[in-house]
């Protein structure tokens, strides 16, 4: 089966009398990435089961390529979804977890033991058939989940954080192994992310979602550079924000917030006039590996930045930040210039 | 703390015994009766020791194989009676929302709550308006009762440790709701539902008040033959028949033990 392009339109999902989802449009392109991202409790995950048809719609319309799938029970959806817990099947071993799709589809005998030895050849657990699915460690059973899903051979991958049960260094050898693997079948995926980094590395495309809500549908380097409003900010990363003064850099004339993130504000640099400059004074400074993070109290705000040098707590220090690491918000704490959320559909 | 340290495997050894008394007396009474051929009171052991009444037991007119043939017949078939209705009825409740679910297993603890005697005495009376009285089928649905509130319980309990994103990566994949049921959720539960029927069986195979008002005198079961033995002061009989009624408890349990095991093992893992 082909790979092929998802389309949520006005989808709506309402759970015991609460709203859960309202309004939700999206277009994902065939073969891409897409990351569900947001906050635990916006919906993402209630998105990702309406789509494998787990969770009934109360309004709109799922379509996978030129068919609805709104109606169709989750057998019938051909949508493979791996999840959290893997859901690896215990009383089976993992050449019978890995053949029982092919077995649901009338598969023989002999095409099923070869397919589920291919299909363990390319997760590299090759010979691991006769296994029982408790044996195994965290990265395996994810990899065995991933195979199962991927041996009906679905036009769309569903993935509900996928990664988030393992330990860090696995987890991030397994970002590129998901993301190599997904470009080389070119399969539709979409995957369910709490965690930004995780998002920014694999997807195409980022679906930032908050309260129910799609705030902003944009490419990863788009989504980091211009976060559609302050709170989308504050998610990924922006921790300080100032309230413009007259002496700022001439920039957005009509921005009345400027947000940055910690990395990019130095201390006691060069002066210059085309940085945004705050002074304060150090309250902490912690170490961090690359340098110091320090926390200063000025005027108006609590600020973090960073320094190469540790500095004292106590003494008074100077914050720049280059213009390019401002992101401008106006009154109404959105984006400026305003952002055309269609628009950053790539 | 001293004495007590000192004290204490010994008055360990000693409640040991004296619960081991306890629990082996009666049934070492019962071994030494089933083959005293004489025993009268002052003597504290039998006098004669023999197997005549063994004969007497199993001589084809005397019906212990037609009882012992009843009880396994009417024990299957109130296990598979009761898993038949407990599956459906557990599976069901297990996937309830919580409130709604605690109402009804209340409910269905209900019969057990009050005494079994007036409920058994007006069982058959409606049985007998139903021409029940005295035969299997009747005998069958009273054991039934009893054991159906264990199997629902149990099951309920089974089916909801099954995890359901277990059963939602089968719809997944293809299975409709009953290949998921029967492929997924079915041997999950297993265990519990082999737990369950050891309960109705076992449960079956000693019910006697049921039995009594429903079946006697058409349909006679180990323990009815037991206590007309008991009753007429034919100890021997009694005994006898109660080591009968042994044979297929532990012979159920030994092969349920079987499957316990290794379902248990494969899901434990090494």
């Amino acid at each position: 089966m082909s790979t092929e392009a998802l389309t949520l339109n006005d989808v709506t999902i309402d759970l015991r009398q609460k709203r859960i989802l309202e309004n939700i449009h999206l277009d994902v392109a065939p073969g891409s990435f897409t990351c569900l991202l947001g906050p635990s409790g916006c919906g993402k995950t209630t998105l990702l089961r309406a789509i494998a048809g787990f969770t009934p719609l109360s309004r709109g319309d799922i379509r996978l390529g030129r068919r609805s799938i709104t109606h169709l029970p989750p057998e019938k959806r051909q949508t493979a979804m791996v999840f959290q817990s893997y859901a690896l099947w215990p009383h089976m071993s993992v050449g019978e977890n890995l053949g029982y799709p092919l077995k649901l589809r009338g598969v023989p005998r002999e095409e099923r033991v070869r397919k589920v030895a291919a299909m363990l050849e390319r997760m590299e657990l090759g010979g691991f058939e006769s296994r029982t699915v408790t044996q195994l460690s965290g990265g395996q059973r994810q990899r065995i989940a991933l195979g199962r899903a991927l041996i009906i051979d679905p036009p769309l991958l569903l993935l509900d954080e996928p990664l988030s049960n393992l330990d860090a260094a696995i987890r991030r050898s397994l970002r590129s192994e998901l993301r190599r693997l997904q470009k080389s079948l070119g399969i539709t995926t979409i995957m369910v992310t709490h965690d930004q980094e995780e998002a920014l590395q694999m997807a195409d495309q980022i679906v930032l979602m908050r309260g129910g809500h799609i705030v902003q549908v944009a490419p990863p380097q788009t989504l980091y550079h211009q976060p559609a409003d302050l709170a989308a900010a504050r998610f990924l990363g922006v921790d300080n924000t100032v309230t413009r003064q007259t002496s700022d850099p001439a920039m957005a004339s009509a921005a009345t917030t400027f947000g940055f993130r910690t990395r990019d504000a130095l201390i006691n640099a060069p002066q210059h006039p085309a940085m945004l400059t705050r002074k304060g004074r150090v309250t902490e400074c912690v170490y961090t590996g690359d340098g110091y993070q320090v926390s200063l109290s000025t005027e108006r705000a609590e600020l973090c930045a960073t320094s190469a040098t540790p500095i004292a707590p106590g003494t008074f220090a100077v914050v720049q930040v280059p213009q390019s690491a401002l992101i401008p918000f106006g009154p109404d704490d959105r984006h400026l210039p305003p952002l055309d959320r269609q628009e950053d559909i790539a | 703390m001293n004495i007590t340290r000192v004290l204490s495997p010994i008055g360990l050894g000693l409640l040991l015994g004296v619960v081991a008394f306890i629990v082996f007396g009666p049934l070492l009474n019962l071994a030494l009766w089933a083959f005293a051929e004489q025993w009268f009171y002052p003597n504290r052991l039998p006098t004669g020791w023999g197997f005549s009444f063994w004969e007497r037991v199993f001589r084809p007119r005397a019906g212990a194989w037609t009882s012992l043939f009843n009880t396994v017949l009417v024990a299957f078939s109130a296990v598979i009676l009761s898993m038949a209705l407990a599956i459906p009825a557990g599976y069901a409740l297990a996937r309830q929302a919580l409130p709604a679910r605690n109402v009804i297993m209340l409910l269905f603890l209900l019969p057990q709550a009050f005494p079994n005697l007036p409920i058994f005495v007006n069982i058959a009376a409606i049985f007998y308006q139903w021409g029940l009285n005295g035969t299997l089928i009747g005998v069958v649905l009273v054991h039934s009762l009893p054991g159906l509130v264990y199997a629902v319980w149990i099951a309920t309990a089974a089916f909801s440790t099954v995890d359901r994103s277990l059963e939602e990566a089968a719809r997944n994949l293809g299975a409709s709701p009953l290949r998921t049921f029967i492929g997924i959720t079915m041997p999950q539960a297993l265990p519990g539902l082999l737990a369950a029927s050891i309960f109705v069986f076992l449960d079956s195979i000693d019910e006697f008040t049921g039995t009594f008002f429903v079946g006697a005198p058409e349909i006679t079961t180990l323990p009815l033959l037991m206590f007309n033995a008991s009753m007429g002061g034919n100890y021997q009989v009694a005994a006898i028949t109660a080591l009968i009624l042994l044979i297929p408890s532990v012979g159920f349990m030994l092969v349920i033990e079987r499957f316990l095991k290794a379902d248990v093992l494969s899901r434990v893992g090494r």
